[in-house]
């Protein structure tokens, strides 16, 4: 067999086995975005409930809290960017810290100071590599993350936020994430988690968002103890569960850009495949045409040298 | 008779939901027992269990640490950070 030839048969084999590699991982990204989309809607009652009940008090009493009134200057603002642990999932990773990226910008040119939060291995290497500061990281979760990480995460931005400017605090954070529509439709987004707004969003579940979107009327509430004990209580889980369906919906949205990245992945190691294939065939039939021609060239010496014996 | 609709949801699952004649919980302020019909409430869970008496005679409870629970319209919400059914 000639090297040509030789050369192409390596390269099929390895390529093959890479695909094979591809498929798998697309199968299992496939089938864990089910798994992710479910935990995502597991958690949004517990999301419709809060949401429903800090409503309800900021509805209906007049207080004011901390978490909701808006600082009169804003020096420096938390950036938390919700990246991946692992990569193959395409431009997953990138997208994300670019609209981090986007924000920091847009803050830095308003004359905020930036401080940086990272969740994922992908996120912190991004900053760590370019020997940017963070002020803290989270890693290990980005695919199945649990309310205890949320807590841990939110505990943490807390502490930050009530800390004075001065003593390094910040002033309002934000939250980056990429937020899960559908399996091929997903967008990272930035939005802002403290001071908060209120808002009846539920990502996860378009379904429950429609039926909470009906304006409904809140009977009045007596509270127990009071309205400001319960606000105090409900803020920080708000805050939680808010960054809890940031954290599902980011998990939901990275198996669904690794399938797809995993797919066209396969789909070029086919496409791969079968050029290499091609010329391995053209080899071969070169070396044939090469070999009869020159049978039939010692042939035709042969014979032309025949007759003269 | 009008009867509460229950839900028990921690922050990762809806942990148990159905229908009650009475629900029974500890709040900051001291022990509250809910009939339907009762008024607008929404109480911080000062711990230990949530005791749901069902319309099928039987009694649920639930572990709920560290949530509120709030009852308007006979719709109770047991809402915890971390809650289980304990038989």
């Amino acid at each position: 067999m000639g090297a040509q030839q030789r050369v192409y048969k390596a390269k099929i084999n390895s390529t093959s086995s890479l695909r094979k590699i591809f498929k798998a991982m697309e199968l299992i990204a496939a089938s864990r975005i089910q798994k992710a989309v479910a935990r995502a809607q597991a958690a949004s009652p517990y999301a419709r409930e809060i949401t429903r009940a800090v409503s309800v008090v900021a509805t209906q009493s007049n207080v004011d809290h901390t978490l909701t009134t808006e600082p009169d200057t804003i020096d420096r603002a938390a950036v938390v960017v919700m990246g991946p642990d692992r990569g193959f999932a395409g431009a997953y990773a990138a997208n994300v810290i670019r609209e981090a990226e986007e924000l920091i910008t847009l803050l830095k040119g308003e004359g905020k100071e930036v401080d940086l939060y990272t969740v994922g291995r992908k996120a912190e290497t991004f900053y760590t590599f370019r020997d940017r500061e963070i002020v803290r990281s989270w890693t290990g979760f980005s695919e199945a993350p649990t309310s205890a990480y949320a807590r841990e995460i939110g505990e943490a931005l807390l502490e930050s936020f009530e800390t004075d400017f001065n003593d390094g605090g910040v002033d309002e954070i934000y939250l980056v994430s990429t937020v899960y529509r559908s399996a091929v439709d997903r967008q990272p987004e930035y939005r802002r988690l403290i001071p908060l707004e209120v808002v009846e969003e539920d990502e996860a579940a378009p379904a429950a968002r429609s039926a909470a979107a009906h304006d409904e009327v809140f009977p009045l509430y007596e509270f127990e103890p009071s309205a400001e004990k319960v606000l105090d209580a409900l803020l920080p889980r708000y805050i939680d569960a808010r960054i809890q369906s940031a954290l599902l919906s980011a998990a939901a949205a990275e198996q669904a850009a690794r399938q797809q990245a995993m797919k066209t992945a396969t789909d070029n190691a086919d496409d791969l495949i079968k050029t290499y294939t091609r010329l391995a065939n053209t080899a071969r039939q070169a070396e044939i045409t090469q070999e009869i021609s020159e049978i039939v060239g010692g042939v035709d010496a042969l014979a032309a040298s025949g007759p003269s014996d | 008779m009008a009867v509460l609709t229950v839900v028990v949801v921690s922050a990762d699952r809806e942990v148990w939901t159905g229908e009650a004649t009475r629900v029974v919980a500890r709040t900051t302020e001291g022990e509250i027992g809910i009939l339907a019909g009762h008024e607008p409430l929404m109480g911080l869970v000062a711990g230990g269990e949530v005791r749901i008496l069902t319309t099928a005679g039987d009694t649920v409870r639930a572990q709920a640490n560290g949530g509120f629970l709030s009852v308007a319209n006979d719709r109770v919400s047991v809402v915890a950070d971390a809650a289980e059914i304990v038989d």
